[in-house]
C-alpha cells in the first residue's frame, strides 16, 4: 500500500481523487451553512450558523482533517504536474487540443493555482479574524457569540471584493466540472453508463456551486 | 491539388531537427497522405536530394507505424483513421500542411518523421501477456465468456499500439494504450489468473519508460483510429486498485 502510493503515478492520483471528493462534499456543508446568511435579513440564524461551526464538537474535529485534505490534494497535484511537465521535452509546431477536450481538463493546476490564491485570501478574511479576533460581538438568546454577519456585510460592501470572489467561484466550478467525474474515473467507479450519469453531475454540481455562492454577494449588492 | 508542406527533418536520433518547406503539385484528391509523401519523395530522388524518412507497412490502417502529427492532431484532421486511410480531399487546395513526428519523451525520434516506439513493446513484455500450455488449438467455445465480456475485450483488443493516445496527451500519458491491453486480458477468464501481477507491472514499466500520468481529459479516445474508450482506463485504475489492496 506504501508503494501504491509513494511509488506510482496511478496511486498518487488515487490519493488526488479521494481527498478532491472530500473537498467536494466539504463544499456542500459550506454552500448550505452560507447560504443561511439570505433567509435572514437581521443576521441572526447566520449567527448562529457560526457559533454553531465554531463550537460543535464533529466540525471542530473535521477541521484539522479539512486542512490535511487541501494539503495533500495541493501536494500531489504539484508532483505530478511538476512529473507531466517533463514528458515532452520538445513541443510540436501545432498541438490542437481545442476540440478534442474540455479546457478546465486541460488547466487543472491553472484553476486550482486561482483557487489556492482565493483560499489564502480567504483565510486571512474570515477564518484568521474568527479565530484570533477582529470580529464584533453579539448576543443571540443570552448567548454572546461572534457577530459574523457584520463581517461578510462589510467584506461585501465592498465591490472590488465581490468581483474577486465571484471570479474565484468560477474557477472553482470550472475546476469541479472536470474534477467530480474525473475523480471517480481514477478510483475506478466508472463504465459507458457511469461515465454519462457522472459527467451530468459533475456539470450540475459545477452550476450549483457557482450560482450557490455567488447569490451572496448579488444579495448583498441589490440588499 | 497543390499543398505548401513544412516536414519536420532530422538526420539522426542526436541531431537537431527543423522544418523544411516543400511545394507540392498535382496531387489527386483521392491520394492518401502517406502517398503524397511518395509523390514528394519521388521528385526529391529524382532532383538528387534525401528524401523524407516515414514509418509505413499495410497501408491498410491496422499496423498502426505511421507516428504523423499533421495540423496539431495525431494522424491529422480525419477520425477515427491512421495516416495511409487519411485522403487528401480532407484538405482544401493550397493549404499549407505542418507534419511532425510524435513528441513524447517515451518516443524518441529516429530520423525525420520515424519515431522509436519500441517502449509500447517493452510495456507489453512486461505483462501483456496470458500462459497457456502449447499444442493443438483448443476448440471453439471450449471456455465460455458471456457475450457482453466478449465485447468488451474485443473492443479493447482493437488496439493497435500505434500511439496516437501519447503523441496527442498533453502529458505524453500512455494509459490508454496500457488500458486497452490490461483491459482487454482482464475482462476474458484467460487473462484473470495474471491479473493482479499483469496490472502492477506493466504500470510500472510505463511509468519507468518516461510516459505521463492521465489527467482524464479525453483526447486520447478522439484521436485513437480504433475508437478505443477512456473507461477502459477506468477499468485499469480499478484492477491496478484491487492488485494493490490484494482483493
Amino acid at each position: 500500500m506504501v508503494r501504491f502510493i509513494a511509488k506510482t503515478t496511478v496511486g498518487q492520483k488515487f490519493w488526488m481523487s479521494i481527498t478532491g471528493l472530500f473537498l467536494i462534499i466539504f463544499l456542500a456543508v459550506h454552500l448550505t451553512a452560507n447560504l443561511m446568511i439570505v433567509f435572514d435579513d437581521t443576521g441572526e440564524l447566520y449567527n448562529e450558523v457560526v457559533h454553531f461551526m465554531g463550537t460543535n464538537p464533529i466540525i471542530r474535529i473535521m477541521e484539522p482533517v479539512l486542512a490535511l485534505g487541501f494539503i495533500i490534494h495541493i501536494i500531489l497535484a504539484t508532483i505530478l504536474t511538476l512529473r507531466n511537465q517533463g514528458m515532452r521535452p520538445v513541443n510540436y509546431h501545432v498541438h490542437k487540443l481545442g476540440h478534442t477536450s474540455s479546457w478546465a481538463s486541460r488547466n487543472m493546476f491553472i484553476l486550482g493555482l486561482t483557487i489556492l490564491a482565493f483560499l489564502t485570501l480567504h483565510i486571512i478574511n474570515f477564518w484568521v479574524k474568527l479565530k484570533f479576533g477582529g470580529v464584533g460581538t453579539v448576543t443571540i438568546d443570552g448567548v454572546e457569540m461572534e457577530d459574523g454577519y457584520t463581517m461578510v456585510a462589510t467584506l461585501f460592501s465592498m465591490p472590488v471584493y465581490s468581483i474577486i470572489y465571484v471570479i474565484a467561484v468560477l474557477g472553482l466550478a470550472y475546476h469541479i466540472s472536470h474534477g467530480f467525474w474525473s475523480a471517480f474515473q481514477t478510483i475506478g467507479w466508472s463504465n459507458e453508463k457511469w461515465r454519462r450519469i457522472l459527467t451530468g453531475c459533475a456539470y450540475c454540481y459545477a452550476v450549483i456551486i457557482a450560482v450557490g455562492f455567488s447569490i451572496i454577494p448579488i444579495y448583498f449588492l441589490i440588499k | 491539388m497543390k499543398f505548401t508542406l513544412k516536414i519536420w527533418r532530422q538526420k539522426d536520433s542526436k541531431s537537431k531537427g527543423k522544418f523544411e518547406t516543400y511545394q507540392i503539385d498535382n496531387i489527386p484528391s483521392d491520394a492518401s497522405f502517406l502517398e503524397m509523401l511518395d509523390i514528394l519523395n519521388d521528385e526529391l530522388v529524382r532532383k538528387g536530394e534525401e528524401p523524407v524518412a516515414f514509418d509505413h507497412d499495410c497501408r491498410e490502417g491496422i499496423c498502426g507505424m505511421c507516428s504523423l502529427h499533421i495540423n496539431g492532431r495525431a494522424h491529422g484532421p480525419d477520425e477515427d483513421v491512421t495516416t495511409c486511410q487519411l485522403f487528401m480531399r480532407k484538405f482544401k487546395d493550397g493549404d499549407t500542411i505542418w507534419v511532425e513526428p510524435w513528441r513524447a519523451k517515451g518516443f524518441p525520434v529516429i530520423k525525420d518523421l520515424i519515431v522509436d516506439r519500441s517502449a509500447f513493446d517493452k510495456i507489453l513484455q512486461a505483462g501483456g501477456y496470458i500462459s497457456v500450455n502449447t499444442g493443438n488449438a483448443p476448440d471453439a467455445n471450449n471456455i465460455p465468456i458471456p457475450k457482453d465480456d466478449a465485447d468488451v475485450a474485443m473492443d479493447a483488443a482493437t488496439c493497435i499500439g500505434c500511439g496516437a493516445c501519447v503523441a496527442t496527451c498533453k502529458n505524453s500519458s500512455a494509459m490508454l494504450f496500457v488500458a486497452a491491453k490490461v483491459s482487454h486480458l482482464a475482462h476474458l477468464p484467460q487473462g484473470r489468473i495474471e491479473a493482479k501481477r499483469r496490472v502492477k507491472a506493466m504500470i510500472d514499466k510505463m511509468e519507468e519508460l518516461g510516459f505521463g500520468s492521465c489527467t482524464n481529459t479525453g483526447s486520447c479516445e478522439v484521436e485513437c483510429p480504433k475508437n478505443i474508450s477512456i473507461t477502459h482506463i477506468a477499468k485499469l485504475n480499478r484492477e491496478f486498485l484491487k492488485a494493490n489492496l490484494d482483493v
